[in-house]
């Protein structure tokens, strides 16, 4: 390959360039960092040679953010030295981490959604107290990045106009407008539709071959083997092990980074589905701007089954749940459970639906299904409060919620295993495994789950997915909503697409190619994709 | 920067709030000394006048019953995320429903007169807590905006009501009539002759006991857990079911309802009759008492003690030292506020830094690298 062929020359050639001193863009030694009594980096080595993508993977908490943000000048290591283009430096803060060429991508934007792209680029770096000039030169050179690498976006478009995929670039602009020459992408395409991530392969690429190093934290493995020179595994903040991408295959990445083997196919047997427990019919939902997110979707879900809704984030699933589930007001259509249809006038409409049996993981934890303030166990009980499980009359029975919350602590291991902890202070995986657990653990009929391993590590979401089908498995009837197409392929007895509100087609997981759901997915109709 | 985390919960409830309050003193002693007096002996002044003898005691403690009852109307409605600016108004308006019932039976005994004149002070402090809390949770309009408007209401409420309905007749001034004994609330000083001729009565065994329900509901009851859902995260609290609509509600009422508790202590325990601007600002108090207690029942308890001594040695402070002002009292009761409430983070980052500095785990962790060092 020919790829590989220009990987193997590249070091040389970095070092041919005039200024360049090292061969390594950046080399860490010996790096500790503590947080009170948790040790997130130990003794962490790392070489990111110049010129290629490196990438770096492990569970949550394994310490790859606390590193990067070592590298970028948000901590300071306890120890440990940090080498830029192979000179000390002690990086006091990310204006320092700049002026050194390296600049961060993080997984949340960094942007302001009422002013313009030009904007947001020299937002922090004018050099002037008068913006004229910064503005026309950053035009003139914004035109030359975009060029350049492939970035084109629109200088004068408001952020809160542009996609997901154009505002990840505006990012990537900022930083090279700054003068980054080490690039960090922290988790970047976990809000990209797939032609999107493809795209900021091939730009990542361009940067590549321009000379600039580029560091991926991700957890996909997939993503890693597609694009990265090197990669490292970290675990339980040390570093494993740094494996040259070819050599290698996702089995071993996976083993590395959870430290036992991980089935990446999921495991099931065929599904043996009862009667019908939720329908749903000719809901429609409306936002507050009148605009229709949800557009007359019938379907129902039988006992036993797991249905998915595939399809690119923003499609109306986040409506389409938050409806099913009794939080917003559908504007036409109703929602029945064992033929009962649910009342969902007022803002309590959720805890109705519940009583009727429905059970709902929500997409977003940390927004809607959590309050990270509060302690574990409170969060056990939430939605179910008022249950006499917790108490019959005005007070609640804390000792019977912390006993229970004990409990699923056990059976869903969940860790530390402290219900007296701080929810914010958990893991994604493990809050993510605190919902399930409230959700889960309980008599229902309906379990409707949105974006279940969304920022989940790979160990957790081998369990996350065996639970789901031990539910379906219970008789449950499942509703499964996710971005990852390969979370709907893989859990789902049958498949729902969902495209610009409506549901677009239905397939068969076992014998539906992706390129038929990517269609689908993409809003085109099932007649012509099947051709 | 250095590492940092939490402060243990000790520090963070009592050792921040002492130093902020240290902080307030210093900078009032420099006001102090500006003028010329000496603040050491101001100190001493304000805390002779506030706990040295029994009327000053009787004094601070009659002024820390209306704080208390006004800093936990503002905890309530804080735990569900709600800012009632409005408990001077609230307060205001009950002193009606307390003045009403004391009146029609003050015939009778105060055991009958005083639980009635309760649940009527707080009926009409929750009601103008709830309009507010309905305005905000039917109609959007913000609690912050409304209450604030309300209290203006609720003065010129009251002074038509002074002056048209409930003046006693034959009197010039805008008052109602005085209550006779069964009307009125038995002074401390009757079981305690400690406390010489203050007007600190039975309202504070109230007060205290409001501190205890006040515990009992946020933390214990299920309302209590709903409430504090919605203050931290309302989306949360909409997908677990409660209706956030009708938690405003009833925070805003419960709220106001226990701003209107000052109206016993004032027209039942200390004026016997309904006057012009009783409350004097308690309200207003009740919000700084609330932010230094930390929105913590007992925290309100210390706070609303000290804003008492501050008020009662503030009084005496005026009298002995002719130079210190009322407007100066004032000055320092801003200052604690402003290190209290307004900055009560700017030491935080450095006490925390120096807790990481002094915990057990960092002596540990120096040794360890300390005798491995020295072994290599």
């Amino acid at each position: 390959m020919s790829a590989d062929n220009e990987k193997q020359q590249r070091p040389d050639s970095a070092a041919a360039r005039p200024g360049a001193r090292s061969e390594w863009a950046i080399e860490l030694e010996k790096i500790n960092k503590s947080f009170g009594a948790v040790h997130a980096n130990k003794d962490i080595d790392l070489k990111v040679r110049r010129g290629t993508i490196h990438g770096i993977v492990g569970e949550n908490g394994a310490g790859k953010s606390t590193l990067m943000s070592i590298l970028y000048g948000f901590y300071t290591a306890d120890s440990g030295t940090i080498r830029v283009n192979g000179e000390p430096h002690a990086i006091t803060d990310s204006r320092h981490a700049l002026a050194l060429g390296i600049g961060m991508v993080h997984q949340h934007f960094m942007l302001v959604d009422n002013m313009t792209v030009l904007d947001n680029v020299i937002l922090g770096a004018e050099d002037s107290p008068f913006l004229n000039k910064t503005l026309s030169r950053a035009r003139q050179q914004l035109i030359k990045l975009g060029e350049e690498y492939s970035l084109e976006v629109d200088p004068d478009a408001l952020i809160e106009n542009i996609s997901v995929g154009q505002q990840q670039r505006v990012e990537i602009l900022k930083a090279l407008f700054r003068g980054a020459d080490i690039l960090i992408l922290d988790e970047p395409t976990g809000v990209l539709t797939p032609a999107e991530a493809d795209h900021l392969f091939r730009v990542l690429e361009t940067l590549r071959a321009e000379g600039k190093t580029v560091i991926l934290i991700t957890h996909k493995l997939r993503e890693i083997m597609a694009i990265t020179d090197e990669v490292s595994v970290m675990r339980q903040g040390e570093m494993v092990e740094t494996l040259q991408t070819k050599d290698t295959n996702p089995e071993q990445i996976a083993e590395l980074m959870v430290g036992r083997r991980v089935l990446l196919q999921v495991e099931k047997q065929p599904a043996t589905p009862g009667g019908v427990v939720l329908e749903v019919e000719n809901l429609s939902v409306r936002d507050r701007l009148g605009v229709d997110r949800v557009k007359d979707v019938s379907f129902s879900v039988r006992a036993g089954e797991i249905v998915g809704i595939a399809g690119v984030a923003g499609n109306g699933q986040s409506e389409l749940l938050e409806a099913i589930s009794g939080i917003s007001d559908p504007h036409s259509g109703s929602v029945r459970i064992n033929g009962q249809t649910l009342d969902m006038r007022g803002d309590d409409g959720a805890a109705r639906a519940r009583r009727a049996g429905l059970a709902h993981v929500p997409e977003d934890r940390h927004r809607m299904g959590l309050v990270v303030t509060f302690e574990e166990w409170e969060n056990s009980i939430l939605g179910y409060e008022t249950y006499p499980n917790y108490g019959k009359g005005a007070i609640l029975d804390s000792a019977a919620a912390q006993a229970e919350a004990q409990k699923r602590i056990e059976m869903f291991d969940i860790r530390p295993a402290n219900i007296k902890l701080k929810t914010a202070n958990f893991s994604g995986g493990n809050q993510q495994k605190i919902v399930l657990a409230r959700e889960m653990d309980r008599d229902l009929e309906v379990l409707v789950v949105g974006q279940p391993t969304r920022g989940v590590d790979i160990g957790a979401i081998e369990f996350i997915h065996k639970q789901i089908i031990k539910m379906r498995d219970a008789g449950k009837a499942v509703l499964l909503v996710s971005v990852e197409l390969d979370e709907i392929r893989s859990l789902s007895d049958r498949i729902l697409v969902m495209f610009d509100g409506k549901l677009v087609g239905e397939a068969d997981p076992q014998t539906a190619s992706e390129r038929d759901l990517g269609m689908m997915m993409a809003g085109v109709e099932q007649a012509e994709a099947a051709e | 920067m250095s590492a940092r985390r939490p402060l243990p919960r000790w520090a963070d409830i009592l050792l921040l709030p002492a130093i902020n309050l240290a902080m307030a003193f210093l900078i009032s002693g420099l006001v102090v000394l500006m003028i010329g007096e000496n603040p050491l002996y101001a100190v001493q002044v304000i805390l002779y006048g506030a706990f040295g003898y029994g009327d000053g005691v009787g004094y601070t403690l009659y002024y820390a019953t209306n704080f208390i009852f006004t800093g936990l109307a503002f905890a309530i409605a804080a735990h569900a995320g709600l800012f009632n600016i409005g408990g001077n108004g609230q307060a205001y308006v009950a002193g009606l429903g307390a003045i009403l019932v004391a009146l029609a039976l003050d015939q009778t005994h105060w055991l009958i007169t005083m639980p009635l004149a309760m649940i009527a002070a707080g009926v009409f402090g929750g009601i103008w807590g709830l309009i507010p809390g309905y305005l905000q949770a039917k109609r959007g309009s913000h609690v912050v905006i409304t209450t604030i408007m309300f209290n203006f209401i609720a003065a010129a409420l009251m002074v038509y009501m002074l002056n048209r309905v409930l003046k006693a007749p034959n009197t010039m001034a805008p008052e109602s009539e005085t209550l006779d004994i069964g009307g009125r609330v038995p002074q401390l000083r009757e079981f305690i002759p400690f406390f010489g001729y203050s007007p600190v009565n039975l309202t504070i065994v109230v007060a205290i006991a409001f501190l205890v329900g006040a515990y009992i509901l946020i933390w214990r009851t299920k309302l209590g857990y709903q409430l504090r859902t919605l203050g931290h995260n309302p989306v949360a609290s909409r997908y677990a079911g409660m209706s956030n609509s009708k938690l405003i509600m009833i925070a805003m009422t419960l709220s106001g309802a226990c701003a209107g508790m000052v109206a016993i202590n004032e027209v039942l325990g200390v004026q016997n009759r309904l006057v012009l601007d009783f409350v004097a600002d308690a309200g207003f108090v009740g919000i700084a008492v609330a932010l230094i207690g930390r929105n913590h029942p007992i925290g309100i308890g210390l706070a609303a003690v000290l804003f008492g001594a501050l008020y009662q040695g503030g009084q005496e402070l005026q009298f002995v030292i002719p130079a210190v002002t009322r407007e100066m009292i004032e000055v320092i009761q801003a200052l604690i506020i402003l290190f209290t409430g307004a900055m009560e983070g700017l030491f935080r980052p450095a006490l925390e830094r120096g807790f990481v500095l002094m915990s057990v785990e960092q002596k540990a962790e120096a040794t360890a690298r300390a005798t491995v060092d020295s072994e290599s």
